[in-house]
């Protein structure tokens, strides 16, 4: 009780404190229906194509897209038509899942051990390598050298390792690591670690890592919603079905409207396909469920993602 | 292609710190400096061993790309079959700028040179007015439960990939069911085939790039607002300054720093651009939407995607990497000239 009182004068106290100097009401108002606007304008084409999606198909086909639904136009023929290529989808799903896996932990591990090298301050060759990371921030090779390397020297085109490896290190992520490790790590620590014997490799593994989970967990998600939305890689290297992500798969959607009846399903041919495919509501209905594990998962991670740009900004 | 322009503030911040680092060498005692130089300790090489997965890959996914503009002065072609590329590629003639020449003397050249600049003016000025100034109003909303879910929804379009939103952009030009086309039917206009008509192109394009980056470049000066000493606010309320004034006399100064590296970053990149934007969002960049939405990027796909001359290929992309350097330096080496706190290098 005694605390509730507490905490209801704090809290008054600071009312009054930031009501002395704050805007005026009426533009308090214009700014909030300002910000309503805009949040509106960023949500609303999610869930218009969600009502494209299950729009009865005849309707799109006369009246065009519809903002709303009723009883009568819904249909969820799309998502069964979806559910019925489950195969192809879930597939390119589970091509995303790998990459985006396999590429986060590789992609940390790499850009950590670089940045825990770069932060020890009496390491000999640390101006080489803060050099080596340095450059490729204003210089690179271009588009079409890396594409020659990759596919010709490196035969890495229309493998999986295509997709998982050029994005897991980026000099940025590399930057960011190292300057947490020198602002938030005590030197202390990591001295007295060393005059106990320890090597350099447990130090940073039983160290370093438990104690900077912060810039683990942003570094993690730059990358992990980096590999998830990821269709560059796929259409410059990618040519096997097998191996087309999600968004490689809307990708290819987009130029081909048949592409799923591509690989038609026992006992129909692609032209059976075609005619039972809704294909207006399909096309929204596959990018709605492209979009929607982003769109349901990023506001726990913000947080990350702005701690992300601020996490560096004490100097190293 | 660059995926977090919001780590720039603490990578260039770092990059200051390693400046001075570097300046504040020479002060050490050289006989230190010395002493230091000749020990190499078992940390250096435990250390040298942590850093070789990541070294390895620097080198082969920077490095050796760079070496790949070699291809940009040869006139690349199989002398053997059977050797490899690399064998092939040396035992090339050499080109001299003859690749060079052929890319700068493209009949689009120019348009691609136009369209890419004036698209990237265009939005490093919307990209700081728009942000600041919402950052500026945001911050004094009374509500901050209001104002967090206000930034969570314009957080969005940031984590929808443009292959995403090339389809939410189909879902209201296209012509015959689009929604827009549907408006102006419903006052009486006629139906406009959007993605036939070049001129709205410039327009539509600015709308989504900001669509896309407005509310993450916003979240990054709040940050920064967010930072500034409240005591300034405080003593400014006591000399009577008014909200207006408070905006402008203490939170915009507060912003130039992180405003100018912004603009800094963003001039340097004047040369690139945002592929995604000028390939999904037009479907593909195709006539006769080409001459107004080409850019570099999307030039340099066609040509490594669709022309088997890879010498041509490299020096348009060198071009490109070239030119970016440049201005990238150009770019710190006049605000350093101005103002050498705000410089990166």
């Amino acid at each position: 009780m005694a605390q509730q009182m507490k905490k209801n004068h704090k809290k008054e106290s600071r009312n009054d404190e930031s009501r002395l100097n704050r805007i005026k009401p009426v533009t308090n108002f214009f700014f909030n229906f300002v910000f309503a606007a805009l949040a509106l304008v960023c949500l609303l084409p999610i869930v218009f194509i969600f009502i494209i999606s299950i729009t009865d198909e005849n309707v799109i086909r006369t009246q065009g897209y519809q903002l709303y639904v009723t009883a009568k136009t819904v249909s969820t023929k799309a998502y069964e038509y979806l559910w019925t290529q489950r195969k192809t989808i879930l597939g390119a799903m589970w091509v995303s899942i790998k990459v985006t896996t396999i590429g986060t932990v590789l992609g940390v591990l790499l850009t950590t051990l670089m940045g825990y090298v770069l932060s020890r301050k009496e390491y000999r060759l640390r101006g080489f390598y803060t050099m080596l990371i340095f450059i490729p921030m204003i210089f690179g090779g271009g588009l079409a050298a890396s594409y020659v390397v990759n596919t010709q020297i490196l035969h890495l085109g229309n493998t999986l390792a295509i997709l998982i490896l050029p994005l897991a290190v980026s000099s940025f992520n590399v930057v960011i690591a190292r300057t947490f490790f020198q602002s938030t790590i005590p030197d202390s620590v990591i001295e007295s670690a060393e005059l106990d014997g320890a090597s350099q490799w447990s130090i940073f593994f039983r160290i370093v890592l438990p104690i900077s989970k912060p810039v683990l967990a942003t570094i993690a998600l730059f990358l992990a919603f980096g590999y998830w939305n990821d269709w560059y890689q796929s259409m410059l290297y990618i040519k096997d079905q097998d191996l087309q992500s999600l968004q490689a798969m809307l990708n290819s959607m987009q130029k081909n409207l048949e592409y799923l009846t591509k690989n038609p399903t026992a006992g129909l041919t692609s032209s059976d396909m075609i005619r039972m495919m809704p294909q207006e509501s399909v096309r929204m209905a596959i990018a709605f469920v492209v979009a929607v594990p982003i769109a349901c998962v990023y506001p726990f991670f913000q947080k990350y993602f702005i701690s992300g740009l601020t996490v560096g900004a004490v100097k190293g | 292609m660059d995926k977090q322009i919001g780590s720039l503030r603490s990578l260039l911040a770092a990059e200051k710190g390693e400046i001075t680092m570097v300046k504040d060498k020479p002060t050490k005692s050289p006989k230190l400096n010395k002493k230091r130089r000749v020990k190499w300790t078992r940390d250096d090489t435990e250390l040298t061993i942590l850093a070789i997965p990541t070294t390895v890959w620097f080198i082969v996914f920077c490095y050796l790309p760079m070496f790949g503009i070699i291809l940009a002065f040869k006139n690349y072609k199989i002398v053997d079959a059977t050797k490899s590329f690399v064998f092939n590629l040396l035992h090339s003639d050499w080109a001299g700028f003859e690749n060079f020449r052929y890319f700068l003397s493209l009949k689009d050249f120019p348009q691609i040179f136009r369209n890419t600049v004036l698209y990237n003016a265009v939005f490093i000025v919307l990209d700081i007015v728009l942000p600041v100034s919402l950052a500026i109003m945001i911050s004094n909303i009374y509500n901050k439960r209001c104002s967090k879910a206000y930034q969570t929804l314009m957080f969005m379009p940031h984590f929808m990939s443009w292959v995403v939103i090339s389809y939410f952009v189909y879902a209201f030009l296209v012509t015959d069911k689009g929604l827009l086309n549907s408006v102006i039917r419903f006052f009486g206009g006629e139906n406009v085939n959007w993605y036939a008509e070049s001129k709205y192109w410039p327009i539509i394009l600015t709308i989504m790039h900001i669509w896309k980056v407005l509310g993450y470049s916003m979240v990054v000066y709040l940050a920064s607002i967010t930072g500034i000493d409240t005591s300034l606010y405080e003593a400014a309320v006591l000399d009577g300054a008014s909200k207006t004034q408070q905006a402008r006399y203490i939170t915009l100064p507060s912003l130039y720093p992180m405003i100018i590296l912004m603009f800094i970053m963003a001039v340097g990149r004047i040369f690139a651009s945002d592929f995604g934007l000028f390939y999904q969002v037009t479907r593909g960049a195709g006539q006769p939407l080409t001459p107004v939405v080409a850019t570099f990027d999307v030039k340099i796909f066609q040509m490594v995607t669709t022309s088997p001359n890879l010498g041509q290929n490299a020096a348009a992309s060198l071009f490109q990497s070239v030119v970016g350097c440049i201005t990238i330096l150009g770019a710190n080496w006049i605000v350093r000239k101005v103002d050498p706190d705000s410089a990166m290098i």
